[in-house]
């Protein structure tokens, strides 16, 4: 039996994972127009490879990786780029980037595909195939993982915590397809030299438990190990799950190679094994509908399918007010459910007045700690919560803001209401806004300087020059008058004029 | 809620003061009991005078009015301004005294959650410094008799000799410090009418009341341990030390903890989250400092009992104690890595 560390804080809101853990993962239509942004990963840029008009086949890549953290972008289905043009993307900014409108074509033909054996490949290859099939991270954060996979590690962690209330969708994945999920890690782990592979699961799914359990045996791989986890948010975070399981704590700006381990989330293990065995890359995931919906559950969709065409499956009740993508704890609420699905679209919960009533009045603080007990990075909450309010930000990094992983945690407890997140957030973007406006007039300042520097250098080497000019002439002049001087002594000498010599 | 997490607790600032309240009543019920119903009178005073007061002052300061009359923070305060008067006080002297909690200690630093000193124990400092005589006659032990008591905190004449009597700590302290009596701690226990079996007669019922309510509030998780055994251990360990060493002299552990204040600032008073200490080690040096502070007024200061002196004193440092005892960061190896 391995030994559990627990972490410190947390919380245990209601899970209301029964809802949609119920039925089976549903196939989603084939919508009749895809969205598919081009930017996939929560770094890198993309290189885009189609045009408008251009036909295409399900799997082709339409956007190619630009520089090592890039990944690419693959058509979902068969068919026409009707258009490339900035869309707004499923992302809290509701910013708008180029995206690629395609037009299915029903076929649903797939390109040619070569699968690969992992295991007789060069690792190099086959992450080069991972970076090629567009893999992230899967459980929300859209991490490139080829990027993650570029390290040798002792332990590699398996994530099928879905510690968020209401999610479901690892949940539903490892059920049913735990070989696919085994097979992943197993490529993984080849890759990365880990001497043993942890599957962290909550307590509450006791069925991925057991199904993992019995992927694990019929596979035949004694150095995995399936260790249900105690159900306490935010146990499905990175940090928080490797401590639990390894005991060890990853500090902000560290990395888990960095200590030996190394964790990626069920789905993208899941997916790396669809890429590398049957070369299929990330075009579709499974989202959860839950919430106010007649039919909750969750759907395999492709990435690009209208989030409203999935809404639809789902059938939201008519009290509906917003729909949230992702959990509860740390969603965020869509502008617009146009919107396509894209490769962190875990969850699209439906909200009503009744099921999450608005928030009571916020109160001032009254330091009660509820916050700080409640913290699994053992911030000081209030304290930062102070000095964002009063935009003390040195102070607020001094108090450790961006360890910080914005888990809603202290939100949650706040008997006073405070939407505590909020403020760290907003503390967050200033400090960067403020790096990048220093950044930029360090740049100016050194341009200024650099242009004064060489001005007056210029400056220097034309008095030199100058100088160097006036000696040379001074020199002349000198030798000339001193030829001029001999020439009139001898011109005395010889008042004839004769020149003798 | 626009912004993540859309889901929160079902807990309020309300519900904390009304379960610190609720906490309170087991002290309150053996106070009635050994000393009479006056103090739920001046617990009403204090009360209604709180209310008033905090609605006028949000009032003033354009703050919504309801939402904070109700959220039970200003009756929490009144009770333990009521608690920590004598109950036969004069009403205008519990009327004032909460005046200068609320408007004064609370209001005037800017409400709820921004004060840095303890209300209640401001209020008990300014009074009895202002009128130590009147602040300094306590009820006679099993005084059940209401009609005198009301009439000593509504009459202007004040006829008390038959009530009153000195509390505990203060019969103790007047006697040790009088060079003709020569009297040592176990003989004037043994004599004074005021002693119980533990502490002052009565009087360690009502801290006993108190200890209940406030191991409830460490079970209701409103409080943390960190405060009240920080605050007894030390009241404890202090007293204890010196009472082996001159037990003529000091007076022991139990006395100390079972008498006054000491139960009522452990879990009620120094556990004030606004004014004191946040962190682990913050809490547990807060608490401490109380404690010595409260046991040195105690033994060598001219007021009998020290606890709001000591409370107070201590809020002076708790940004320096707050600042001094950040803990570690989840991955930090100590508090100054970044």
């Amino acid at each position: 039996m391995l030994e559990l560390f627990g972490f410190p804080g947390g919380i245990k809101p209601d899970s209301h994972k029964e809802e949609s853990a119920g039925t089976p993962i549903r196939q989603a239509p084939l919508p009749p127009l895809l969205v598919v942004p081009f930017r996939q990963s929560a770094t890198g840029g993309v290189d885009i490879r189609v045009k408008a008009g251009e036909r295409v086949l399900k799997g082709q890549c339409i956007g190619s990786a630009e520089g090592p953290f890039g990944t690419c972008v693959h058509a979902p289905t068969s068919g026409t780029v009707i258009a490339i043009e900035a869309r707004t993307l499923p992302h809290p900014s509701a910013l708008a980037a180029p995206c690629a409108i395609i037009e299915a074509d029903g076929a649903d033909a797939w390109r040619e595909r070569v699968p690969l054996d992992a295991y007789s490949a060069d690792p190099e290859t086959v992450r080069s195939r991972i970076r090629e099939a567009g893999i992230v991270g899967l459980g929300g954060a859209v991490f490139p993982s080829h990027v993650k996979m570029n390290a040798r590690i002792d332990t590699l962690v398996i994530n099928g915590a879905e510690c968020e209330p209401w999610i479901t969708c690892d949940d539903r994945l490892m059920r049913e397809r735990a070989p696919m999920i085994v097979a992943g890690a197993a490529i993984i782990r080849h890759l990365m030299g880990a001497k043993r592979v942890l599957f962290g699961i909550e307590d509450n799914k006791p069925d991925a438990a057991a199904a993992m359990r019995t992927a694990l045996q019929t596979a035949g791989h004694p150095e995995m190990q399936v260790v249900t986890v105690p159900t306490r948010y935010p146990a499905g975070g990175e940090k928080q799950l490797i401590h639990v399981l390894t005991g060890i704590e990853i500090p902000y700006g560290k990395l888990g190679p960095d200590f030996g381990v190394q964790c990626f989330n069920v789905g993208t293990a899941h997916a790396v094994a669809r890429a590398v065995l049957h070369d299929e890359p990330l075009i579709s995931r499974i989202v959860t509908l839950a919430g106010n919906y007649a039919w909750p559950g969750n759907v395999e969709t492709l990435i690009g399918t209208p989030i409203d065409a999935l809404l639809a499956l789902g059938e939201p009740k008519p009290d509906t007010d917003r729909i949230v993508m992702g959990g509860p704890m740390m969603g965020f609420v869509l502008p617009d459910t146009s919107l396509p699905v894209v490769k962190a679209t875990n969850c699209l919960l439906a909200m009503s007045p009744t099921l999450f009533p608005p928030p009571p009045p916020e109160m001032p603080c009254i330091r009660c700690g509820a916050c700080t007990r409640a913290c699994p990075m053992l911030l000081q909450p209030h304290e930062l919560y102070w000095y964002a309010r009063s935009k003390n930000f040195g102070k607020t990094q001094e108090y450790h803001l961006f360890d910080c992983i914005e888990c809603g945690c202290c939100a949650y407890v706040c008997p006073a209401h405070i939407p505590l997140v909020d403020y760290y957030r907003f503390a967050k973007s200033e400090i960067r806004a403020r790096e990048r406006e220093k950044a930029a007039a360090d740049r100016a300042r050194e341009r200024y300087e650099f242009r004064k520097y060489r001005e007056e250098r210029e400056k220097a080497e034309k008095a030199a020059r100058l100088a160097a000019k006036a000696a040379e002439t001074k020199a002349k002049l000198a030798q000339e008058g001193a030829a001029a001087v001999i020439a009139a002594a001898q011109s005395r000498a010889h008042p004839e004029g004769k020149d003798e010599a | 809620m626009a912004y993540a997490p859309h889901i929160a607790q079902p807990v309020s600032v309300r519900i904390v003061m009304l379960k610190v309240l609720a906490a309170l009543i087991p002290g309150i019920v053996a106070y009635v009991w050994f000393f009479g119903p006056a103090i739920l009178v001046q617990i009403l005073l204090a009360s209604l005078t709180a209310l008033t007061a905090e609605a006028l002052m949000l009032k003033l300061r354009g703050k919504p009015v309801l939402l904070f009359v109700t959220d039970g923070s200003a009756l929490v305060t009144a009770w333990l301004v009521a608690l920590t008067f004598p109950p036969i006080v004069p009403w205008w002297l519990t009327v004032t005294g909460v005046l200068i909690a609320i408007v004064v200690t609370k209001h005037l630093y800017g409400g709820l959650g921004q004060n840095p000193f303890n209300p209640a124990m401001v209020a008990f400092c300014a009074m009895i410094v202002a009128y130590p005589q009147l602040m300094s006659q306590w009820p006679r032990a099993e005084m059940n008799t209401f009609e005198p008591m009301l009439r000593a905190i509504f009459a202007s004449d004040r006829q008390l000799d038959a009530i009153v009597m000195a509390t505990p700590l203060d019969a103790l302290r007047t006697i040790l410090r009088d060079p003709e009596q020569r009297a040592t701690i176990a003989g004037i226990l043994g004599s004074h009418a005021t002693f119980g079996n533990i502490g002052g007669r009565g009087w360690e019922w009502v801290a006993a009341g108190y200890l209940i309510g406030g191991l409830w509030l460490l079970q209701q998780r409103i409080i943390t341990w960190h405060v009240p055994v920080a605050f007894a251990v030390t009241l404890a360990l202090v007293a204890t030390a010196f009472n082996i060493a001159n037990p003529d002299r000091f007076v022991g552990a139990n006395f100390h903890l079972f008498t006054g204040g000491a139960m009522l600032g452990a879990f009620f008073i120094a556990t004030d989250p606004v004014s004191g200490s946040t962190t682990p080690l913050g809490k547990i040096i807060f608490a401490a400092g109380a404690a010595l502070l409260t046991w040195i007024i105690r033994s060598f200061g001219a007021y009998p009992d020290g606890m709001a002196f000591a409370i107070v004193l201590m809020n002076l440092f708790v940004p320096l104690i707050d600042m001094l005892t950040q803990p570690k960061v989840f991955g930090h190896r100590r508090k100054s890595d970044r």
